[in-house]
């Protein structure tokens, strides 16, 4: 079953911190091949965890 | 000539100091920050024969520094407990970003090309507020897990919390924190 953007957003924000297991990472990529926010928002991740990176080394 | 290797050597360790202050002061209030600083300087001076170059000096005191703030993390929390502050609320407040259904209830702004961002100076400002503005526990757990890098095992162990809470807390953190980058920052269209 294909998850919801909340459920994608738990999936993408424990993705930053565990290897996700097989089941769930089918079941998020299949949410983000139909869903442009949840991309976006796996962007956003991406770009948040970088920029507190920088911020710490550079800032 | 200061003598290559082994070990580093303590002019090198010193000049360090603005470095690991900075991170520390990210985890840490003054004058915690700077005791777990002059701590790290001290025993990276006594076990400096202990330094393989293996890594750069920076990661090995930076690995020193972050175990004594750890154990000063752990030292105030014995003390004073970091506030739960009111977790019925903050989890009503993720609860909010979505409808019903679970889609997002309010996802407007396209961030562009956020990487521009972050060679604004300001940018850094709006960062900060955003964390600030984080409940302290969930602020806590965000830190150490970014900054710290600290596996979420560790993190669990060092603040006496459960896995559950640990992933919930950063996931509140993070969606806390797209969402305040989005009004301070990426949606305004002033920057
Ligand atoms: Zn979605």
């Amino acid at each position: 079953m294909i998850p919801t953007c909340k459920e994608t957003s738990v999936l993408l924000s424990q993705g930053q911190d565990r290897r996700l297991k097989p089941s769930e990472s089918l079941r998020l990529r299949l949410h983000l091949l139909i869903c442009r926010r949840c991309r976006s928002f796996s962007q956003q991740l991406e770009f948040l965890r970088a920029a507190v990176r920088r911020y710490r080394d550079h800032g | 000539m200061e003598p290559k290797a082994p070990g580093a050597d303590h002019a090198a360790i010193e000049r360090e100091r603005g470095y690991l202050l900075r991170y520390a002061r990210l985890q840490l209030r003054d004058p915690a920050a700077e005791d777990a600083v002059q701590e790290t300087l001290l025993a990276a001076i006594e076990g400096a024969a202990r330094f393989s170059g293996k890594s750069s000096l920076r990661t090995w005191l930076t690995g020193i520094l972050k175990h004594k703030i750890i154990d000063h993390l752990r030292r105030n929390s014995r003390e004073q407990p970091l506030s739960s502050g009111d977790d019925a609320a903050e989890a009503d407040a993720v609860d909010a970003l979505f409808a019903g259904d679970g889609h997002w209830r309010d996802f407007s702004a396209d961030w562009g090309n956020p990487d521009a961002a972050l060679e604004n100076r300001r940018f850094w400002a709006a960062l900060e507020l955003c964390v600030q503005r984080l409940p302290a526990r969930t602020a806590r757990v965000f830190m150490m897990r970014e900054v710290m890098e600290m596996p979420n095992e560790e993190i669990c162990k060092a603040l006496d919390i459960t896995a559950t809470n640990c992933w919930v807390l950063l996931h509140r953190a993070r969606l806390t924190l797209r969402e305040c980058l989005e009004l301070q920052w990426f949606g305004k269209p002033e920057k």
